[in-house]
């Protein structure tokens, strides 16, 4: 704490990690694993962002849509084309599940891009679970479905038969990796921009007159985040997607 | 123990990310999330958007029927109009056909009337000619005989009548 302080003091102190840090919402007490926190907050604002998103502006029905409606169907559309076509028809069966996982890292992206906020999909915590949630329901629905030949998708029986052993050890690996490049593509996408952000923040206070620059900057990078926000939940329910078809389809790549 | 919490608040201050005493807390609430975000998705919104969505498709289907059904009956009222169109041409051109035979025939009845009352006109003129011809022929050979008959006693012959009239009829035939 008194090293904290003297850094203080000095002028430029930066801890761009610090805004990822858990917080009880009341008190100061342990974090025990029922204790609300600044994460059990923004998620709970998440819930209610989809709820309003999806629920709230849908309330009328209406066969021509309200602006807020037509943003709920068009949602709707790009995730059920989306499953149905990388998927599969089978896949549609998912949908809810996969509309859930897309809607969740969506607007927690987004709300982490208010300031102040706190960005629950940078914690490895959350995406490593998001990403395991998929892989072990990947892998169980195939074995369900498909019994032991579940197993054929690491053999590639269109390779040359000396190759098969080594590519099904390649294929093994890829598989078991899949959660990892899941969560921490997610994750450190958010963790990076957020950080690359405070760091900005932290000049900006710092330099005077010239912070106009890293303000500018930040701006830039803001736009760029909200880029990334969107483009990441893209990026995680299509490959949700197609983890789901070597579960579901018929055909193997 | 002081040590170990300024180590463990440095760690956390490095990456809070990699403090694992929170993760059980935010595993715990990402999942209560998720359980929520499903239940309201799979109740409420996704089936209300997906009947939305088939009621709107199913409108502008039934739509496009009523538009073409109502497409083909123009259609089918443009085919009644022109064919009535064709009828009344047709009756008015029968119509127009047995009006000029009247015509005709009225005309060719006054004609040939007039033609007959021109024939028998002409053949009157005719008689009334003929019997003026006749008179006066007859009155030029009176005046014949009489004029024989007067230069023969002139001239002092003692003729008779009938012997006169003999040779003046035979003059006139000549």
């Amino acid at each position: 704490m008194a090293i904290d302080g003297e850094k203080a003091a000095g002028g430029l102190k930066i801890e761009p990690m610090e805004q990822f840090t858990i917080k009880p919402l009341f008190g100061d007490g342990p974090i025990e694993w029922y204790t609300p926190t600044n994460a059990t907050l923004w998620m709970g604002v998440a819930v209610l962002a989809v709820t309003a998103i999806l629920v709230l502006s849908t309330r009328r029905r209406a066969i021509v849509p309200s602006r807020g409606q037509s943003v709920a169907e068009m949602l709707y559309g790009f995730i059920h084309k989306m499953v149905e076509e990388v998927a599969g028809h089978e896949g549609l069966r998912f949908f809810p599940y996969i509309m859930t996982l897309f809607m969740f890292v969506l607007l927690s992206n987004l709300l982490g891009m208010i300031p102040t906020s706190f960005s629950t999909t940078s914690q490895i915590a959350v995406t490593g679970t998001l990403a395991l949630m998929v892989f072990l329901t990947v892998t169980l629905v195939g074995f369900w479905r498909k019994g032991i030949g579940f197993l054929s998708m690491f053999w590639v029986a269109s390779a040359p038969l000396a190759l098969r052993p080594i590519l099904a050890v390649i294929e093994l690996i890829s598989y078991f990796v899949r959660p990892l490049s899941h969560s921490i593509r997610l994750g450190g996408n958010l963790m990076a921009g957020h950080a690359v952000i405070k760091v900005f923040a932290g000049f900006a206070g710092v330099m005077g007159v010239a912070s106009v620059v890293p303000i500018a900057s930040i701006t830039a990078i803001f736009g760029l985040e909200l880029l990334v926000s969107a483009v990441q939940a893209y990026v995680f329910t299509i490959l949700t997607c197609v983890y789901l078809r070597d579960a579901v389809g018929d055909a193997h790549h | 123990m002081a040590i170990d919490a300024t180590a463990e608040a440095e760690k956390a201050a490095g990456m809070p990310q990699l403090d694992f005493s929170t993760w059980p807390n935010q595993i715990f609430w990402l999942l209560v999330t998720l359980v929520v975000i499903y239940l309201v998705l799979s109740r409420v919104a996704l089936p209300r958007i997906g009947a939305v969505l088939a009621d709107r498709k199913s409108t502008i289907t039934n739509d496009l029927a009523a538009a073409e059904e109502l497409k083909q009956k123009a259609v089918a009222a443009e085919r009644a109009y022109n064919e009535a169109l064709a009828n009344a041409r047709t009756e008015a051109a029968k119509i127009v056909a047995q009006a000029k035979a009247e015509i005709q025939k009225d005309l060719d009845a006054a004609t040939a009337k007039a033609d007959a009352e021109i024939a028998a006109r002409a053949a009157e003129s005719e008689k009334s000619i003929a019997e003026i011809r006749d008179g006066a022929a007859a009155a030029v050979a009176e005046v014949a005989r009489d004029v024989a008959g007067a230069l023969v006693a002139t001239l002092g012959g003692g003729a008779d009548a009938k012997t006169v009239t003999a040779a003046v009829t035979a003059r006139l035939k000549g």
